[in-house]
């Protein structure tokens, strides 16, 4: 049912810029993230919906959704 | 509406290649985990992109503080003066590079309180630079001294028992000084931020953004905050209003609230034409 359809968006998260002050996290309207030790990380990739939350309020320049 | 729906709709230029503006080998830059300044200065670059301006044409000054560490990161033109005295500075550049775009950012102790006199200066003068102050209500770079927007009662490094001192209203002070743009935004409202700073940098004249954003290491631990987004989201989207819907809100909702979007705007002469065309060209007789 459609399931060809759905592509997964690629979340590229630089884990060297990363401070892990987790607003991406907080501002995800669908939880895809968690922070993992010091870093973020997806955790729930298929609930992403693209809306690009995390890449514009991430400070570091360490996350972004590219499609 | 979220902003991520905003952004879907208006197809803004998220994903966006921040390395093309940036001096990728200066990152991680030295801001504290959550601190707004990083928020700003992406939507900064996307605005520069968006007005299509080349980077051998801007300069970015600033003064000292966190804020002004910007210009390390950034591959423009860039110059780390003096603090207080980022004015004075790109007064200078404006003067010798009339077609130079200069930026100068700022932080709110830099710009109101030491630099407070080059500030009203500059906005008397109406030359032609656009003036970003970041105001996060604390001195970050010394160890969280009260700023001269630290609102009443709160506590620093410099107020243990609270604040006594009244806070400034950047945006009323440059409107009153002279400056021909004036607008507020917030690190919060990102999007929004990159459209005000976009026209910023279009107006012809001094144009001043003071942008609300979060300082979570002294302000915030200081204050009871519980972490960034918990800043962010009591500061700058609880604590402020857009201009359109000010007008519809009844006055008691908008009490103790900062109005946000493009304050002031008028059409006055530019400095630096007024001294090339009756200053210079009376003293050549042409």
């Amino acid at each position: 049912m459609g399931e060809a359809a759905l592509k997964l968006p690629n979340i590229r998260i630089n884990e060297k810029l990363c401070k892990g002050c987790s607003i991406c996290v907080d501002f995800c309207p669908t939880n895809v993230l968690e922070i993992k030790g010091t870093v973020v990380a997806v955790k729930d990739l298929a609930a992403c919906t693209r809306c690009q939350l995390c890449d514009l309020r991430c400070p570091d320049f360490a996350i972004s959704v590219i499609d | 509406m979220s902003e991520g729906t905003v952004a879907k709709k208006q197809k803004l230029s998220v994903p966006f290649d921040y390395d093309k503006y940036l001096r990728p080998k200066k990152l991680p830059h030295i801001w504290c985990p959550g601190c707004g300044h990083g928020i700003v200065l992406k939507a900064l670059l996307r605005a520069i992109e968006a007005s299509g301006l080349n980077k051998d044409d801007i300069c970015m000054v600033s003064g000292i503080g966190c804020s002004s560490r910007t210009p390390g990161y950034v591959d423009f033109n860039t110059m780390h003066s003096l603090h207080g005295r980022a004015f004075a500075f790109a007064t200078g550049i404006k003067f010798a590079k009339p077609n130079m775009k200069v930026i100068v950012i700022t932080g709110d102790g830099d710009a109101l309180a030491i630099g407070g006199n080059h500030f009203i200066h500059t906005c008397r003068r109406n030359i032609d630079l656009t003036v970003l102050v970041y105001t996060n209500a604390i001195y970050g770079m010394t160890g969280g001294q009260y700023s001269p927007t630290t609102p009443l009662g709160d506590i620093a490094t410099t107020s243990r028992y609270g604040n006594i001192e009244p806070p400034f209203d950047a945006c009323k002070m440059a409107e009153a000084a002279g400056a021909s743009f004036v607008a507020r935004g917030t690190a919060y409202h990102t999007l929004e931020l990159e459209k005000t700073i976009l026209e910023a940098i279009k107006h012809k004249g001094t144009s001043v953004v003071d942008i609300i954003d979060a300082c979570p290491t002294y302000y915030g631990r200081m204050n009871k905050y519980k972490s960034a987004t918990h800043m962010m989201e009591v500061i700058e989207k609880d604590g402020t209003v857009s201009v359109k819907q000010a007008d519809k809100l009844p006055p008691e909702k908008l009490e103790g609230k900062l109005l946000r979007g493009v304050l002031y705007k008028t059409d006055r002469p530019e400095y630096c034409e007024q001294y090339a065309t009756q200053v210079m060209g009376k003293a050549t007789g042409k």
